[in-house]
């Protein structure tokens, strides 16, 4: 579980976060929503630790994460955009991470498989294309076997059959009760993938529930509307 | 320190496999080849790679120093999302840069000196020079790391990068001479002390000159260092503030990083 109490973060003089209180639950996939630069990715970084917050407390799994990182051991991250040092290999990358975590490497192996990436597992990452990094970011993100997943935009980059095997991959870890926050601008997914969900607009939560409270609130039956629908509300 | 050397090794074979490496190496190499070999004097091929030196082992580092910390942005990202300590990973990277470009040229200046050099047990020179090529890269990969994270737009970054190389490798010595010029009624020692110990490269080059004693070359900071201090103690104190130069920047742009948000 993650507890988000009084979170403020200000770049300069712009607030990005107006303290925010928020709880995610174990075993849910809750997607974070809403418009460019409200200020979804902030709060994900927050809460990796990335951006120091202005104020407020997070609490992982009851641990105040501030000054800390082991509890990073409990965590996969699939950041938003993939790059890594151009003259080394995934392999190298792979075993880098390997020996910073506490947790063995569980599923690497077969995840590479079924990402079809064994044959650039050798190639330095200057020579791979954004998608096969996208894919690399998505194994170290799921071979440490970590309790609590954070997936900015995880499916943008990647083809259909790479992005249709992974949002199963998704579902998979959630029946192991694992924890699962996403953004995605893409709402078919995020309506196939979440339990809950949250949106976001200018640094403050406008609505939290599940996705049948969220069209029962707008009264329309797409996701999509329903949140394009909040948008221009909460705008006027 | 243990996550420190494991990030550091990973960085090292990044950085050794880059073509600039390489070419700085080659670099030295040639231009070592050329001095050592055509000149009968090791002491004048050592003073002409000292010139060399100075000139262009600031300019690589501030610039590699900082393409390599911009470029690294999203791998920073990454990494933290890993459970390691913002310290390790920031002075494993600043090794892991630092070391593989102190190498290459470290190599390539001492091969055509065992090759071609002719030495009759003169190594003194080229281990002074080893040493202070040395140092200046980490002085000045410190220095650039320094500017990158207190700059997040890297042209800005660069540009600031190349300014401090401009203001200590080439207007430096017209500022010294400009006060000397008009301010010659009053006495300069201490100014002049204090100026070459805010020039990480001034001071350097006032350690080679004061430990082969070439008075000619020693230019105004150099001499009214070795009148102050004398020969000795102007060593100790000229490698003391040389250390600082790398250990200053370091500490403070460690302390940056700590606190930035990525």
């Amino acid at each position: 579980m993650i507890k988000i109490t009084g979170l403020n973060k200000k770049f300069k003089k712009q607030e990005v976060l107006k303290s925010l209180n928020l709880t995610i639950k174990t075993g849910k996939v809750t997607a974070i929503v809403g418009p460019n630069g409200s200020g979804k990715t902030t709060l994900i970084k927050s809460i990796l630790g990335l951006i120091k917050p202005t104020g407020g407390k997070i609490e992982v799994d009851g641990e105040d994460i501030s000054g800390n990182f082991i509890y990073r051991n409990k965590i996969g991250y699939m950041p938003q955009i993939a790059r890594y040092p151009d003259n080394l290999t995934a392999n190298e990358l792979l075993s880098l991470v390997r020996e910073l975590r506490e947790n063995d490497d569980i599923a690497s192996k077969e995840l590479i498989k079924s990402f079809n990436l064994v044959s650039d597992l050798e190639k330095p990452f200057k020579n791979l294309s954004g998608g096969t990094k996208q894919k690399v970011s998505a194994i170290i993100a799921f071979s440490f076997n970590p309790l609590i997943y954070f997936l900015d935009e995880p499916t943008a980059g990647l083809d259909p059959v790479s992005s249709s095997f992974f949002k199963d991959l998704i579902l998979k870890e959630k029946t192991k009760n694992k924890t699962f926050v996403l953004t995605s601008h893409i709402m078919s997914e995020v309506q196939e993938l979440a339990d809950e969900i949250v949106f976001l607009l200018e640094g403050e939560i406008k609505f939290k529930g599940t996705l049948d409270d969220l069209l029962k609130d707008s009264k329309e039956s797409k996701l999509e509307r329903a949140i394009a629908e909040m948008m221009t509300r909460k705008n006027l | 320190m243990k996550r420190m050397n494991k990030i550091l090794s990973y960085i090292i074979h990044n950085t050794l496999r880059s073509k600039l490496v390489v070419v700085y190496m080659f670099f030295f190499f040639f231009v070592g080849y050329a001095l050592f070999a055509f000149s009968a004097d090791v002491n004048k091929a050592n003073i002409s790679l000292m010139n060399i030196i100075m000139f262009i082992i600031p300019l690589v580092s501030l610039i590699f120093g900082s393409i390599y910390l911009y470029n690294s942005r999203e791998f920073i990202e990454m990494m933290l999302a890993q459970p390691i300590d913002r310290k390790s990973l920031f002075l494993g990277i600043y090794f892991g840069t630092s070391i593989p470009l102190a190498l290459s040229f470290a190599l390539g200046m001492f091969l055509p000196f065992i090759l071609f050099g002719n030495m009759n047990g003169q190594y003194e020179g080229i281990l002074i020079l080893l040493a202070l090529g040395i140092v200046l890269t980490f002085v000045f990969i410190a220095i650039s790391f320094f500017i990158t994270i207190h700059q997040d737009d890297k042209a800005k970054g660069l540009g600031y990068s190349i300014l401090v190389w401009l203001l200590l490798a080439v207007i430096y010595d017209g500022i010294i001479l400009l006060i000397i010029y008009y301010l010659q009624d009053y006495p300069l020692e201490n100014a002049m002390i204090a100026l070459s110990i805010i020039n990480p490269i001034d001071l350097a080059r006032i350690l080679f000159l004061i430990e082969f004693n070439i008075s000619a070359l020693m230019g105004y900071t150099g001499a009214v260092f070795e009148r102050f201090f004398g020969d000795f103690v102007g060593i100790i104190i000229s490698s003391f503030f040389l250390l600082l130069w790398v250990i200053i920047p370091l500490i403070l742009s460690t302390r940056f990083f700590q606190k930035k948000d990525f």
